[in-house]
């Protein structure tokens, strides 16, 4: 028992190296770039992320259950426009987020359903939604944008909350639920159990299948959320919008040190993730650099997130 | 064979140790193989006979101390290294490519090549019949493994051996799954090995396979090297004293309760192709043996009990009146638990902690409206950890990282907190020490004395004999006897276990 406590860089990095990491780059920017610490930045880098924030609190859930879900970024289009056309035909903007917010919900009930009842990999299931979800929006919308939402709609994108913005709150409500479901409810106990080891969930009596469906409803009603927030701030039903999101939450997640393999992840972590995405993004726009740089950028990152979360789990399973 | 050459041993330790978190594997082992000899590895299961082999094949590299083979040191192992050396190891669970063709097994990851790099299919199949029938088999290289039984597997395995000019071959208790007369099938060629001068190591725990087969046996016993001798100068008693080394009355705790009433009764339960018409009565406080092969369909009965699997036809009546179950949580709610086989595949979520491991099915009654109450699951995990003495630096400890003594607890913690009144053990001692397996024991004894009724699968013949009061033989699919405790012996139990074959 008494070995020597050596320098164990896979348990240090799973803790808190990401963490330092975020940290390391925000100091970093700060000096190399002026602009980057002002308030007006802090506040944009804020209403940037909120978000892919929103759609990896449900895109966690899918990944920490040994899921995961394309569709979010489609979904939140569809939901978005729907909640678009809603508030234009009737001027009720409560209404419209509520609808919004349905739409996406069932999306999500669709895509568990499909998974439980067929028993088909979530990644095929959630690829084939993602598409009838993008044709959806196109045959809804004809392929045009809806305009003229409304000053009480785009509240939910634009306004603030005392110096908030309002859609940084909601993102924060968004966060908190998640944390609470993960560690304060047996249901979040049950979806790290089934990501973490199936059968073995199923021979103490988790109800697996209950647990996936949960897992991609709750993930559908965050892309719902995501959808209203972004058509709320662009004023305007986009029909496009969303595209390749999907990719982007999953890495703010997966940077956040939640494991492809299911089973491990949390909520500080999460937000760390899609903080970093954060501000990498805003800091290569502050500095000039192109977007076709940027998705190079981003593509590394994962890369090297996923490397690690293989090498800590390698770590963490011999011993 | 002969000469001078085979005074050089064909493989030496010298003061091998290994050491697991929480567990020393082995200390200071240090034996030789001799050219063309039988080398019997005898331990009891976690005496460190796995750990040591998988140290001469390279999986593992050890701590401390030297390999040397035909007098040469080895000093940095690998499994492709020790491979090239001439080490080859047939293993207990084998795990053939089941779809390819015999050849292909055979030459798997070195098929012969063309000189445009594509495979020589010709001559693959050509050389792996050769090989088949100077084995005097009559397998057909083209044949599918999956066609293959168990033994069959075992001598395609011993051809590959050969065939990759292995000159030290290690079987990992090779008769444990199949019948006897392929055990005759297989000292034939081990015999055969023999005599070609390559060295055997096999590892048993059967005293009269040590005897027959054996020229020289180590005797193993909690990771240390308790002696080598030649065989002839053994005798089976002195075996098992030094394998053991302790009167068998401390092996196992004294069972004091009373049996009961019926709690749990099949009646003529059936799967298609896998078992048919078992019944079986269980009583509170009874430790019930299931005795057989792998394979004979023992934890297959118990999983539909359980839930796991649907079965066809038959009845389970659980204290009197007839249980329907669907699926596991049906099992679980009437009080019906099963500690897997497989811990880690079905006991535990490795990558989780040990604390939620052991709440993972009792987290409804922390539960205060949605949330949970971790104060009273903390208090009731420390309370298991206590009573079970599960060894860990923290209840956060991801369960994977324990060894395997440790993490059954958990498994029996988690169950134990549900208040089980039916429990299944499937091969509840498993690769665990032999202070964790009496700490088993013990639990099992004092749940059978609060009336807990428990089902002990178990396909080692001495803890059955050990600590069952009753014992229930399966052989193919179908229960072939059942013995009472005053009537166990193991020869007695083995006539039923093999008795579907004859």
């Amino acid at each position: 028992m008494n070995k020597k406590r050596e320098f164990d860089f896979a348990g240090f990095y799973s803790k808190y190296g990401i963490f330092f990491l975020f940290v390391i780059m925000f100091l970093l920017m700060s000096i190399i770039n002026e602009n980057f610490l002002s308030g007006v930045n802090i506040t944009n880098i804020a209403r940037q992320i909120v978000v892919i924030t929103i759609l990896a609190c449900g895109e966690q859930l899918m990944l920490i259950a040994g899921l995961i879900d394309l569709s979010v970024g489609s979904v939140l289009a569809l939901s978005g426009c729907v909640a678009a056309s809603v508030v234009v035909n009737t001027g009720n903007a409560p209404v419209a987020v509520i609808i919004g917010l349905l739409v996406g919900l069932v999306c999500g009930i669709v895509n568990g359903g499909i998974l439980v009842a067929f028993d088909i990999p979530p990644f095929i299931t959630t690829l084939a939604t993602m598409m009838i979800a993008r044709g959806a929006v196109y045959v809804f919308t004809d392929g045009v944008p809806i305009s003229q939402l409304g000053d009480a709609f785009c509240w939910v994108g634009q306004g603030y909350i005392g110096p908030i913005p309002a859609p940084v709150v909601i993102m924060i409500i968004a966060l908190i639920i998640t944390w609470v479901i993960l560690n304060q409810t047996r249901t979040g106990r049950y979806i790290y159990a089934v990501g973490g080891n199936q059968d073995a969930a199923n021979a103490s009596g988790v109800n697996i299948r209950y647990i996936k469906f949960f897992a991609s409803a709750f993930s559908g009603l965050m892309a719902g959320l995501a959808g209203v927030i972004l058509m709320a701030r662009m004023n305007s039903g986009q029909p496009i919008a969303g595209e390749s999101y999907e990719m982007d939450a999953i890495t703010a997640v997966v940077v956040g040190g939640t494991s492809m393999a299911g089973g491990v992840g949390n909520i500080p972590g999460t937000i760390v993730g899609s903080c970093i995405i954060g501000i990498i993004k805003n800091f290569m726009n502050l500095q000039n650099i192109n977007s076709y740089w940027q998705q190079i950028v981003q593509g590394i990152i994962v890369c090297v997130a996923v490397i690690i979360d293989v090498k800590v789990r390698k770590a963490n399973s011999k011993a | 064979m002969g000469g001078k050459e085979s005074s050089i041993p064909a493989l030496e330790l010298r003061h091998i140790s290994k050491s697991f978190p929480g567990v020393k594997a082995l200390s200071d082992v240090s034996f030789s193989v001799e050219q063309g000899k039988v080398h019997v590895l005898v331990g009891e299961n976690g005496a460190g006979k796995s750990t040591l082999i998988k140290i001469i094949n390279g999986i593992y590299s050890a701590d401390e101390g030297e390999i040397y083979m035909f007098g040469e040191k080895i000093s940095h192992t690998s499994p492709k290294m020790m491979r090239d050396a001439g080490i080859a190891t047939i293993h207990q669970e084998l795990s053939p490519v089941k779809d390819l063709t015999i050849a292909e097994n055979i030459f798997l990851g070195r098929e012969p090549l063309r000189k445009n790099k594509f495979v020589n299919w010709k001559k693959l199949f050509g050389d792996a019949q050769k090989l088949i029938d100077d084995f005097g088999f009559r397998y057909r290289a083209r044949q599918k493994m999956r066609e293959l039984t168990v033994s069959d597997m075992q001598i395609i395995e011993i051809i590959k051996a050969v065939s990759m000019n292995a000159r030290v071959v290690i079987m990992d208790e090779p008769t444990s799954s199949i019948t006897e007369g392929e055990v005759r099938t297989l000292f034939e060629q081990v015999n055969r090995l023999r005599d070609a001068g390559i060295s055997i190591i096999y590892i048993t725990h059967k005293m009269e396979e040590i005897m027959e087969i054996g020229d020289t046996a180590s005797i193993l016993r909690d990771g240390e090297l308790i002696s080598t001798h030649k065989v002839k100068d053994l005798t089976q008693e002195q075996i098992i004293t030094k394998m053991v080394g302790r009167e068998m009355k401390d092996i196992y705790p004294q069972k004091t309760a009373s049996i009961g009433e019926t709690i749990l009764e099949l009646k003529n339960l059936s799967k298609k192709d896998v078992f048919s018409d078992i019944s079986l009565k269980l009583h509170k406080g009874e430790i019930l043996g299931m005795a057989g092969l792998v394979g004979a369909g023992r934890t297959e009965v118990f999983r539909t009990v359980f839930g796991m699997d649907p079965y066809d036809s038959g009845e389970v009546l659980y204290e009197g009146k007839k249980l329907e179950v669907k699926k596991v949580q049906d099992a679980i709610r009437a009080g019906i638990m099963m500690i897997s086989e497989d811990r880690k595949r079905e006991g535990l979520v490795l990558c989780r902690s040990v604390g939620e491991n052991i709440a993972l099915p009792n987290l409804a009654s922390y539960l205060r409206g949605i949330f949970l109450n971790k104060k009273s699951e903390k208090k009731d995990s420390v309370e298991m950890q206590e009573i079970l003495n599960i060894k860990t630096p923290s209840l956060d400890t991801p369960a994977g990282s324990l060894s395997g003594g440790n993490q059954q607890k958990i498994v029996i913690a988690k169950w134990l907190l549900h208040h089980p009144k039916v429990l299944i053990m499937d091969e509840p001692t498993r690769g665990i020490d032999v202070g964790a397996k009496y700490e088993i024991y013990k639990i099992m004894c004092d749940l059978a004395a609060q009336g807990v009724g428990i089902v002990m699968i178990s396909s080692d013949l001495p803890e059955i004999i050990g600590i069952c009061d009753r014992t229930i033989v399966m052989s193919e699919g179908k229960i072939t006897g059942e013995v009472e405790r005053k009537d166990f012996s193991q020869e007695h139990i083995m006539a039923f276990a093999v008795g579907g074959k004859k």
